[in-house]
């Protein structure tokens, strides 16, 4: 039974970190905007290279 | 609040207003536009139209193209746009230009006015369900051990160790998580009323204090899984119910926002562009042409023509001269003017018009959601039959009061109103996004409820039966050469026939040299002699006595005066609807304020054959009075400022998005495009919301009809009720889904 009070800790923490990690996400306003996020993905913006390099 | 101050510095702070040509459909932001502390500027814009990603895509590449531009994002839930730029205030307005270049509408508006408390709310509860969610799940492993363990003998001393474990989860999350539910409960019994939350308290209180209870003991009836499952589930529903009531608002607020518009004031020999609210009584205003009127006030100089169709339902410009009174929404469509803003009187029509439609809202603010009504009933009988069961169970049958108060709390799980707290929620959620995807905008969150089972529909008529712009008769028979002689003429003017013109000959060159006669018509001399266009007078062209219904004559030397005649065509499927309305047994009215010889052809050919025209504000509001009096669940579906006090006495009402600003406020639903199908969508969906939301009580109310009887005799424990009430909110969801089915 001692491996109760080391292992029930360690999945407490682990599951306080998601918790944590969901609260994160919530704050920094990661799902302000679901609708746009899942758009954006789609976006073929290729301001970064504007000179692609050429298929052979 | 504090925004106020810094708007008001930001606003009158403000360079010199540049030249820029004035424009109904684009007013000068730059009131709006907000210098940040690093010498940036970022302006904040509700964009209407977007559709898709790509839309998304195409307004930030749009607004990035511009010279300085810094950032641009659009979020896309919102539909709102922020720009941060280096330079002049003044490249608001070509982000807006340019964002009207490629087809959106784009209103500044000022995010400190638009309090985001609702949000704020919405996210607290998300971290409340988050902390609940976490805390169940893991409190549910260490159950699933203690039922393993009972089957298998596990040691007391195991037991207590894990109980210990959950009481340390869950007691801090119940204490966190269930804030919303103690608070509302709390100020409810202070006030002397109870409702549905005040169980949900007792339940979960008591629950934890006996488990603890029992863990400190060592005995074995510990039910943390119980209360803090509970709290979950309702977390859910409550957080539905919330975000459908900001999505609810958010379209409110955007509305308002849009009614935010910038007035140029004459201080002091210059001018300065401020928000219309800025403006103070006998301050001197200046519209440009082709601007709309931010204020109510009193035409000092200048001669004019006002396109009111927004306020009066009249297709055709009222001519205005020095000493007329003019009112906010309407268009100057002439010359520029001088006015003098009026002192905000209870004598305005605007006010006039608001006190109409507070007076009629208040019969809406009585109404109570089904929810509502029936957790008002629900509550006192849950709390008097635990405290019998409490008392019977000790006092008559002589149990000891720990067993007799667990059995108490498990009657107030069982009955929780978790399903009951889902059964709306869901669905309108479900509705409201259906809505949504077909261009519906849902503006009130008991408006699906009120649009169920409606038996009488109310049309107004300009803008609403018909496109609210007048199109050219028989186009196609018309002489080629006279439509682009007109049409070159009518490129110079902003009258509503002339734009007519225009749409129907767009290749049509612009001439230089044209004049405008306000209210008469427009004219340009040429080497041969003057062309003239405009009213039969105007052309030399002898009166009749016949009402000539909408007309422009164009003369020119040494020809025949050609007539072009014009009509506010009926939107293309209104008589379908009205057909189909029919067919389901609805009755279907028809209310103008425009003349009876522009009314009646409207209603042959929408096929309505009870209609009234010349209607006032007031009247439209007397007879949809009438209709309610009569028992009749009526649904008003009008544009014009003068439809707001009847689409605020109306059961329901809908306005299409060209409407004026204030019947958009009023309205309960804002429907996009040019078709009159939404009003079928509208109800069609709404019924089926309504039939889904009973069978769901249904569901609820038959699921405590089984168990509460059981729990009252005691063989339910609280593991029990908290799984049968977890399947009980699951039917009920699930039920709700269908509606996204078809």
């Amino acid at each position: 039974m001692e491996q109760l009070v080391i292992l029930i800790p360690i999945a407490l923490v682990l599951g306080l970190v998601g918790l944590g990690a969901f609260l994160w996400s919530l704050k920094s306003g990661q799902y302000d905007d679901l609708e746009g996020a899942a758009n954006r993905i789609l976006f073929d913006d290729d301001e970064d290279d504007p000179d692609p390099p050429k298929k052979r | 609040m504090a925004g106020t101050a810094a708007d008001t510095t930001i606003a009158l702070d403000r360079p010199k207003r540049r030249q820029w040509r004035g424009d109904p459909d684009r007013p000068d932001v730059t009131a709006y536009v907000i210098d940040l502390a690093d010498g940036r500027r970022t302006l904040h814009l509700m964009i209407e139209g977007i559709h898709c990603g790509g839309c998304v895509a195409k307004i930030e590449r749009a607004a990035k193209a511009l010279p300085g531009m810094v950032d641009a994002r659009v979020n896309m839930t919102t539909r709102r746009l922020t720009a941060t730029w280096d330079g002049a205030p003044s490249l608001g307005n070509e982000l807006v230009a340019a964002l009207g270049e490629i087809g959106f509408g784009a209103v500044p508006y000022d995010p400190e006015r638009l309090q985001q408390s609702d949000s704020q709310d919405e996210r607290s509860l998300l971290r409340a369900l988050a902390v609940a969610g976490f805390a169940a799940a893991n409190v549910m492993l260490l159950s699933v051990a203690i039922w393993a363990g009972h089957a298998q003998g596990m040691a007391e001393a195991t037991r207590t160790l894990l109980h210990w474990f959950s009481a340390l989860i869950a007691l801090p999350a119940l204490v966190y998580a269930g804030r919303p539910f103690y608070h509302s409960a709390w100020s409810a019994l202070r006030h002397g009323r109870t409702n549905m939350d005040v169980p949900i308290t007792l339940g979960v209180v008591l629950a934890a204090a006996i488990s603890l209870h029992e863990t400190i003991v060592g005995g074995p009836h510990a039910y943390f899984d119980s209360a803090i499952t509970l709290l979950f589930f309702l977390l859910i529903g409550r957080y539905l119910d919330r975000r459908a009531r900001r999505l609810a608002r958010a379209a409110a607020e955007r509305l308002l926002a849009l009614g935010a518009q910038s007035v140029t004031v004459l201080m002091g020999g210059e001018t300065r562009t401020v928000p219309a609210e800025q403006v103070a009584p006998g301050m001197t205003v200046l519209v440009a042409a082709g601007e709309r009127i931010g204020i109510d006030g009193t035409v000092e100089n200048g001669l004019s023509e006002l396109d009111t169709s927004l306020i009066t339902g009249e297709t055709l410009p009222r001519p205005v001269k020095a000493g007329d009174r003019v009112f906010a929404g309407t268009v100057n469509l002439g010359a520029p003017l001088r006015l003098t803003a009026d002192a905000v009187g209870d004598d305005t029509l605007l006010s006039e018009i608001v006190r109409l439609m507070e007076a009629a809202e208040q019969g809406k603010a009585r109404f109570v959601g089904i929810a509502d009504r029936i957790s008002r009933l629900y509550a006192p009988v849950v709390h008097l039959l635990a405290l019998g069961t409490f008392l019977g169970w000790w006092l008559i049958i002589g149990l000891a009061w720990q067993p007799a108060l667990l059995i108490a709390i498990s009657v107030l799980i069982v009955t929780c109103p978790c399903a009951l707290g889902l059964a709306v929620p869901v669905v309108q959620v479900i509705a409201t996004s259906r809505l949504m995807k077909r261009g519906i905008l849902v503006k009130s969150n008991s408006a699906l409820e009120r649009a169920a089972n409606i038996d009488t529909v109310v049309f107004d008529k300009t803008g609403t039966l018909t496109l609210g712009r007048p199109s050219l008769i028989d186009a196609d028979t018309a002489d080629p050469t006279a439509l682009a002689d007109a049409a070159s003429l009518a490129q110079s003017s902003r009258h509503p026939l002339a734009r007519a013109l225009v749409r129907e000959a767009p290749t049509a060159e612009p001439v230089d040299g044209v004049e405008e006669v306000p209210g008469q018509g427009l004219r340009r001399e040429t080497t041969d002699g003057e062309i003239r266009m405009g009213s039969r007078r105007f052309c030399g062209v002898a009166e009749d006595d016949r009402d000539p219904g909408m007309e422009l004559w164009l003369s020119r030397p040494g020809q025949a005066p050609v007539r072009f005649a014009f009509e506010d065509q009926v939107r293309s499927d209104a008589a379908d609807v009205i057909a189909t309305l029919k067919a389901q047994g609805i009755a279907v009215e028809l209310i103008s304020g425009d003349r009876t010889a522009a009314v009646e052809p409207v209603a042959r050919e929408a096929g309505i054959d009870q209609w009234q025209a010349a209607a006032t504000p007031a009247d439209k509001v007397a007879r949809l009075n009438a209709l309610t009096e009569a028992g009749r669940r009526v649904m008003m579906v009008g544009d014009g400022l003068n439809d707001a006090p009847a689409l605020a006495a109306a059961t329901v009402s809908l306005s299409p998005t060209s409407a004026s600003d204030i019947a958009q406020t009023a309205a309960d639903f804002v429907f996009q495009g040019e078709a009159l199908a939404p009003v079928l969508t509208v109800r069609q969906t709404a019924d089926r919301s309504a039939r889904l939301v009973t069978q769901n009580f249904a569901l609820a109310f038959g699921y405590n009809l089984i168990t509460v009887p059981i729990a009252v005799a005691g063989f339910v424990t609280p593991l029990i009720a908290a799984i049968a009430m977890s399947l009980s909110s699951i039917v009920v969801v699930m039920n709700a889904l269908r509606l996204s089915r078809r």
